[in-house]
């Protein structure tokens, strides 16, 4: 067991203006270690990151470097470097003296200066450099400089805030393996800052989630990607179909318009989140689902296919070697090892939503007044009528999906079906203390979680109204 | 024929924008007293500009002013334009409103209301040149501030927090970084209030000491008075003015080409 070297310790930032970018944080980090702080922009990784390389103080909380409190300290008497995200080298400065700067300010001779800006050029494999004049650079040698920059001064900790954010594809990837080696040949603990999964996936040896401020999950890579602790994590992490849904008996679960067999032994009647990932679903024929749809997509991805089965209402995407037709009628099954059930933490309730013919969104055939062009970044509404992107390239309807996320909360059930978005039957109804929980399944085969204070009744038929201003929507792009 | 009518129109222009000083030019060449009769080619002019003791006095009087308030308006306009960059939002366009009404108030204003505050109201004397150089240096300083201000702006932000990491304190991190940086926009500032300074006419009445005269004020009294040959030898002040100015100028803009092309 490895030494903690630092330890952040209830950690808040709350803004002048009353914005809280990180509430009660806390996590320790071990000599050596490579963690990766993953989460979507403004979820307070990169605010966590300048708390500890001092560009920021915490509100309250402490951060702890080698037992000692540091929470105060100015970065230039911190033993921590970072490299930033768009490397902020001195454009006024070579090469040689960028990387000796840190040295500089130490007050080392010449001759070691020298020797060891010699060595860190070589350990980014620019030797040679030393002349060259910050402008003449690609990103990437700029990139390599940074880091070099920040290594020399042998940090304790070094920060990485998405260092390879403003790099080509290609040479991303390539950095990405030559950090992790780097990391391993330096043995220094690196503090990595990404909203970039799959590069964190690839290199961290911990991944700390992180959501609107607050610590999701922390785990290994094998740990987040398998055992998602909520639905936020497992959206994030990877692909995965995420339904809605309820145990239904010993070790079974319906959800997605089917009921499964698992793994996880929760007690009957509990609403639950199940996440399948892609690759877990297997295609057979109709007979042998347990649920069956109909293809709608087949979209070669180079290793894999990916399918997108609709079933009732529901939709599933898939990643198979072995690819049906658009059309065909398939049935699907999951091993129950593949399904990963968590107990529902908010219930809130995900669905896809269309984007019709004249570039609105739909949902239940039923119009929802809201603007597309917010919900797509950047895009705008051409003359006529379609959604072009920030690129400038017009969005096709048919290879766009847009999810829709709503709480229980602010679902009103009503018993004018023609009200309501859409309408099911009761099929469960849980007293919660101040209000009661109703699972509501439509005839699409979709369970709804509405909160309501009256009681209804088992079986009663009820239209939900879904106010589209408390929706929050989600670009899921085929 | 538009063409044609568009090449007249900037000629035409050029000739109202040029004539006059070029006129004073060829003027100061001659040994005539006035505008009108040319009588022959002349250096004396240049002579009397030269070697009259008065004259020479007051042009490096106005040039020794200009640089001195120059140089501590550009420190201080450069301070603040740092420290309102660095400050709080609020704060910074607050900074940033009130470095602007002295930019846009009226010249004889301001002068005629530091004389009165730093003469009348707390008694310094003309005569020790404070009330001159406070006066200029008022003039001078907004400008510096509006020349470095969009210098820090363009600046990337995280190369001054980039040099407090590798452990520079922030006074390090403002000398060895953030100066650099904004160097381009000091020196231009630095100019401009040279040049203020030297076209300033109102605050150097109003604060001058009676025995003092920069350029400005000593051409407005001399073009009064019945002196020909120190009015002649105006002439040629102006032109050495004008040669130095397009100098400048061009030196200015070879410079500037140079560094585009270097970027």
């Amino acid at each position: 067991m490895r030494e903690k070297i630092i330890e952040l310790q209830n950690i808040t930032k709350t803004y002048d203006n009353g914005f809280t970018a990180v509430s009660d944080f806390n996590l320790y980090v071990k000599r050596g270690e490579f963690i990766t702080f993953l989460g979507p922009s403004g979820c307070g990784k990169t605010t966590t990151l300048r708390m500890i390389a001092g560009f920021e103080l915490p509100t309250e909380g402490k951060i702890l470097l080698n037992g000692k409190d540091i929470a105060n300290l100015p970065p230039y008497e911190r033993p921590i470097n970072t490299v930033f995200q768009r490397y902020a080298l001195f454009p006024h400065m070579n090469i040689y003296e960028n990387i000796a700067f840190g040295l500089r300010q130490k007050k080392m001779s010449e001759d070691v200066i020298k020797k060891k800006v010699k060595k860190v050029l070589e350990l980014v494999d620019l030797e040679g450099f030393e002349k060259r004049s910050v402008a003449t650079l690609s990103g990437g040698q700029q990139q390599r400089i940074a880091i070099a920059r920040a290594v020399v001064n042998e940090p304790e900790i070094l920060l990485l805030d998405e260092p390879l954010g403003a790099l080509d594809l290609k040479m991303r990837k390539e950095m990405q393996l030559e950090l992790k080696e780097m990391h391993e040949r330096l043995g220094i603990t690196f503090i990595y800052v990404t909203h970039d999964q799959e590069e964190a996936l690839t290199m961290s040896d911990t991944i700390v989630v992180m959501s609107k401020g607050k610590i999701q999950q922390i785990g290994t890579p094998e740990d987040i990607y398998n055992e998602p602790k909520n639905a936020f994590v497992a959206d994030f992490i990877g692909e995965s179909n995420i339904f809605n849904g309820i145990m239904t008996g010993k070790l079974k679960a319906r959800f997605g318009g089917g009921e499964f067999e698992c793994v996880d032994d929760i007690e009957e009647g509990t609403l639950i989140t199940a996440v399948v990932r892609p690759e877990d679903v297997i295609i057979t024929t109709p007979q042998e689902g347990t649920i069956r749809g109909t293809v709608t997509s087949v979209i070669f991805k180079g290793i894999h296919y990916e399918i997108v089965v609709e079933s009732g209402k529901n939709e599933m995407v898939i990643q198979s070697v072995r690819a049906p037709k658009v059309g065909d009628y398939v049935g699907m099954k999951v091993d129950p090892d593949n399904i990963h059930i968590m107990i529902a933490e908010d219930n809130t309730n995900y669905f896809m939503v269309d984007i019709n013919s004249d570039h609105r969104l739909e949902f239940n055939g039923k119009l929802l007044d809201t603007s597309v062009t917010k919900i797509i970044k950047g895009s705008r509404r051409l003359e006529n009528g379609s959604i072009a992107d920030s690129a400038g390239e017009v969005i096709d309807p048919q290879r766009t999906k847009i999810s829709a996320a709503i709480h229980p909360r602010n679902i009103q059930m009503t018993d004018d079906i023609s009200a309501g978005n859409v309408d099911g039957y009761i099929s469960n109804l849980i007293y919660k203390g101040d209000h009661y929980s109703y699972v509501i399944h439509t005839d699409l085969d979709q369970d709804f979680i509405a909160d309501d204070e009256y009681l209804w009744n088992m079986g009663d038929h009820v239209g939900l109204i879904m106010p589209v201003d408390k929706m929050t929507f989600k670009l899921v792009r085929k | 024929m538009i063409k044609q009518l568009s090449r007249i129109f900037i000629l035409f222009v050029l000739v109202i924008l040029y004539a006059p000083i070029l006129i004073l030019t060829v003027y100061s060449f001659t040994n005539a007293t006035n505008i009108g009769a040319i009588r022959g080619f002349s250096l004396h002019n240049y002579v009397t500009l030269f070697t009259t003791p008065e004259l020479r006095d007051m042009i490096i009087g106005t040039v020794v002013l200009a640089l001195v308030a120059a140089l501590l308006a550009t420190i201080l306009g450069t301070m603040g334009a740092i420290g309102a960059f660095y400050s709080k939002r609020q704060v910074s366009s607050m900074i940033d409103t009130l470095n602007q009404v002295p930019v846009v108030n009226a010249d004889v204003v301001t002068g005629f209301s530091i004389c009165i505050l730093l003469v009348v109201v707390l008694g310094i004397s003309k005569d020790t040149f404070i009330p001159l150089v406070i006066g200029h240096v008022t003039l001078c300083a907004p400008f510096v501030y509006l020349s470095v201000i969009p210098k820090l702006k363009q600046m990337d932000a995280s190369i001054y927090e980039a040099a407090l990491d590798l452990g520079a304190t922030p006074q390090t991190a403002l000398r060895k970084i953030v100066i650099p940086q904004i160097a381009s926009g000091i020196v231009s500032g630095f100019s401009l209030a040279v040049t203020l300074s030297l076209d300033d006419y109102f605050i150097a009445t109003y604060t001058k000491p009676a025995t003092f005269d920069t350029i400005s004020t000593y051409v407005v009294n001399a073009t009064k008075g019945a002196q020909t040959t120190i009015k002649t030898a105006l002439w040629a002040l102006s032109a050495v003015i004008f040669v130095i100015v397009v100098l400048f100028v061009v030196v200015s803009n070879l410079k500037a080409e140079n560094e585009e092309a270097a970027d």
